[in-house]
């Protein structure tokens, strides 16, 4: 496997953080290396928070995502201008289409639309765009299955908070979905 | 035999202190000592001492000592008294050390009730460094850097530090009090003792101004000190009692 | 033990009070204040004290006195609030207090900014307080890194009675990685008979200060002082060489920096140009003797850090005019660019030919 590195970005509110905590969390049960990087400061409640993610079988160097990001997870538009650069030629980048409607400058990458927020909206919950984005990305990166992620987040609720794993599996599967179709097309 | 009268206390050690003739910390230490073996907490006491005058007077006191950062006095205690909530834990400090640089931590020490006892030695000026002005100076008092006498337009007015604190819930205890005559040196004893009462019952912080003289960079004599301080710093800083818990034993 | 993922700052406390940490004082700075959010919610639940101070002056005298009074303390804080603290470090080294600070640094000077710094090097390992001090300075790159070292700081402390910095910043403050927490190695540690906690009646009083009016008496501290430091110089200095067996080109970098700089490491030999980096783990000591081990093929040295130049002084003085010495610095809250240290690393190499 070669290193996947990963941005999330959006408003702040999107879920953007825990989405990228997720894939961290899922790729450490795995017994992989990863590392979690998060924005912080005034900029979180404006338009870019976003985290760098790398998954990686070996010890991470540098946690901050440069020039070498095999995958964007935008979910407005500030996002994929702000980090399309950030992709390596090939690289994956995956628009939230409901927010983002201009198309990026680089023309030497794999763009994926995701309706999310129709998506999230359709499964009668608005709150889970975030996670349809992800498991469009799962769909299209292959770095881990639905049930991997889902079972890192069974984790994450506990007993306690069980009832929330449902939605949220509903939504990564019809994000996986959604984004297995996208590719076809 | 003769009978004993009087004896020394064991709260202090037989250190013999640098004090300036005629300066009343002496006075100020024994009242304190004698208190704590009164009261017999000596040996679970924790003293701390302020920079300035009284900086060495974890040498005269027969119990653990620090000696803080000017001004820091009861930030330390504080710290102490957290780790250790069932031994006596005091600060010393003088008029530049917790009136001016000190402010913060004992406003804040006060505020949060801090179950500590504070002896806050006011004699309205800086002893240690020379006589400069001390926040306590009065108006029109000479000093090193008061030369032509404290100007209420460029300096401000002396600060009240007990009527200032007697402002905060947390301080369950705040007395003025003085030494200038026997009298004066057997209420302040009395104070002394209630400020460490509150603090054993757990009542909150506890504090004793107590106003003293410096003979030395006031320029005048023992005797002379004692009757300017009577007639000048009590007008302006008036004796008595600010806040006193139900609770707290007062005789 | 199970890796959990965590976030720097809060792995701190989680580390903290494991390393036996009952007491902490402190006050609000970004990037740190996960730490004392988590000792707020902690430290209770293991009988421990949380107590939010009115200022940074305030802390770090609360831990002096809690220091004094024989407690496992420390406090945290960001540059600014550092800055605030150096008064009251300068006393605990005086009054030989053990105690843990962690500076989680961010761009100065001044008020400077809140994102990722490293330019408090000067004041973390030349002390800025008053006095012929040191202190131990850790700098840890990796979030288990700073578990390890964490959990070990108290019983450091306690074992020098010194205080001991661990001198992170914000990009370790804020970021997750897997960790575990591994007990540390056993250390005997000496009974703190200096302690002030009340003489129970059975012993003189003990006095804790560093006030010494007899200059003859100030100068025989400042000897015995040195003379542990000498000890800690032996005993402590800590630092990782990688791929420096071969290498032309020898990175020293620490903390976040290094990790950008092992990136550039691995592209510079992908690419033909041997690298290597020595990672000092200890600022202070500082590990000089890791450059003595360097062989005959290398041909310059480059400091990698997030200031204009502070750590390169210390580079320079190992390097004692053996190997030139670069510095790729950026600051500001600015973090090296890899491919800017790749390309800086070349163009040094040019020159020094």
């Amino acid at each position: 496997m070669s290193d996947h590195k990963i941005i999330c970005a959006g408003f702040g509110g999107q879920g953007v953080m825990s989405m990228g905590r997720l894939l961290a969390y899922t790729g450490m049960l795995q017994g992989l290396e990863v590392s979690w990087l998060p924005s912080y400061g005034p900029e979180m409640r404006g338009g870019t928070a976003n985290c760098h993610v790398i998954v990686s079988e070996t010890p991470i160097g540098s946690p901050i995502i440069s020039r070498d990001a095999s995958a964007v997870i935008a979910l407005n538009l500030p996002s994929m201008i702000k980090f399309e650069n950030e992709l390596v030629p090939g690289g994956q980048l995956v628009t939230n289409s409901s927010l983002i409607t201009a198309n990026p400058k680089r023309t030497d990458i794999e763009v994926i639309p995701i309706a999310a927020n129709e998506e999230a909206a359709s499964l009668g919950s608005a709150k889970s765009a975030n996670m349809i984005m992800l498991g469009s990305y799962l769909a299209v990166s292959s770095l881990f299955s639905v049930d991997d992620v889902a079972g890192a987040l069974q984790k994450v609720f506990g007993p306690k908070k069980a009832d929330l794993l449902p939605p949220n599996r509903a939504a990564l599967a019809r994000g996986c979905e959604v984004a297995q179709s996208v590719v076809v097309r | 035999m003769m009978p004993v009268v009087f004896e020394k206390t064991r709260g202090l050690t037989d250190k013999q202190t640098h004090y300036c003739p005629g300066c009343t910390h002496g006075i100020i230490h024994r009242l304190v000592g004698e208190v704590l073996e009164e009261m017999d907490v000596l040996d679970n006491t924790i003293g701390v001492a302020p920079v300035g005058c009284a900086a060495l007077a974890y040498d005269y006191f027969n119990c653990d000592m620090n000696l803080a950062a000017h001004g820091r006095a009861p930030a330390v205690a504080t710290g102490i008294k957290r780790v250790l909530p069932d031994r006596t834990v005091f600060a010393y400090q003088g008029d530049g050390d917790l009136a001016s640089i000190g402010t913060a931590e004992i406003v804040h020490a006060a505020h949060r009730g801090e179950k500590i006892t504070v002896i806050f030695v006011n004699n309205a000026i800086y002893g240690m460094t020379g006589g400069q002005m001390a926040p306590t100076t009065l108006i029109g008092q000479r000093t090193t850097t008061s030369p032509y006498g404290r100007d209420l337009s460029h300096t401000g007015n002396p600060i009240r530090v007990s009527e200032m604190l007697a402002t905060i819930d947390g301080a369950a205890f705040v007395e003025r009090v003085s030494v200038h005559n026997p009298q004066h040196v057997r209420k302040a004893k009395t104070a002394i003792r209630n400020a460490f009462v509150t603090q054993q019952k757990g009542l909150g912080f506890s504090i004793v101004e107590v106003l003293s003289t410096c003979p030395t960079n006031w320029g005048m004599t023992p005797i002379d000190s004692l009757t300017w301080l009577k007639a000048n710093m009590i007008p302006y800083y008036p004796l008595g009692n600010l806040r006193r818990p139900e609770e707290a034993n007062h005789e | 033990m199970e890796k959990v993922l965590m976030k720097g700052n809060e792995a701190i406390g989680a580390a903290a009070i494991r390393g036996g940490c009952a007491y902490f004082f402190g006050y609000p700075i970004t990037p740190q204040n996960e730490i004392p959010e988590y000792m707020s919610r902690e430290l209770p639940k293991v009988g421990g004290v949380f107590l939010q101070a009115e200022s940074e002056v305030a802390a770090i005298n609360m831990v002096y006195g809690a220091a004094g009074a024989g407690a496992r303390v420390m406090t945290s804080s960001s540059s600014p609030g550092i800055s605030l603290k150096q008064e009251g470090i300068s006393y605990i080294a005086g009054a030989e207090l053990p105690c843990v600070i962690v500076n989680m640094m961010r761009g100065g000077p001044g008020l400077g900014g809140i994102q990722p710094g490293q330019a408090d090097y000067f004041q973390a390992t030349r002390g800025g307080g008053n006095g012929d001090y040191r202190h131990i300075v850790y700098a840890p790159a990796s979030i288990q890194e700073t578990v390890d070292i964490m959990m070990e700081a108290f019983d450091t402390a306690d074992l020098y009675r010194v205080p001991v910095l661990v001198l992170g910043d914000g990009m370790i403050g804020q970021m997750m990685e897997p960790v575990e927490f591994r007990e540390p190695r056993k250390r005997s540690l000496p009974s703190k008979e200096w302690t002030t906690t009340g003489t129970g009646g059975s012993r003189s009083p003990n006095i804790i200060s560093s006030l010494r009016l007899d200059p003859v008496q100030l100068e025989e501290l400042n000897k015995r002082l040195h003379a542990k430091y000498a000890e800690i110089e032996k005993n402590e200095t800590r630092w990782e060489s990688y791929k420096t067996e071969d290498a032309e080109i020898v990175f020293v970098s620490y903390g976040t920096s290094s990790r950008i700089a092992r990136n550039a490491l691995e592209i510079l030999r992908a690419d033909g140009v041997k690298a290597g980096l020595i990672r000092p783990v200890t600022l202070w000591p500082f590990p000089f003797v890791a450059f003595d081990e360097l062989g005959t093929s290398v041909r310059a040295l480059m400091s990698v850090e997030m200031s204009m130049g502070q750590m390169v002084d210390d580079v320079r003085i190992a390097s004692n005019g053996r190997w030139p010495v670069g510095l790729h610095g950026r600051t500001g809250g600015m973090v090296p660019v890899q491919h800017d240290v790749v390309e800086a690393a070349r163009t040094f190499l040019r020159e020094v030919k």
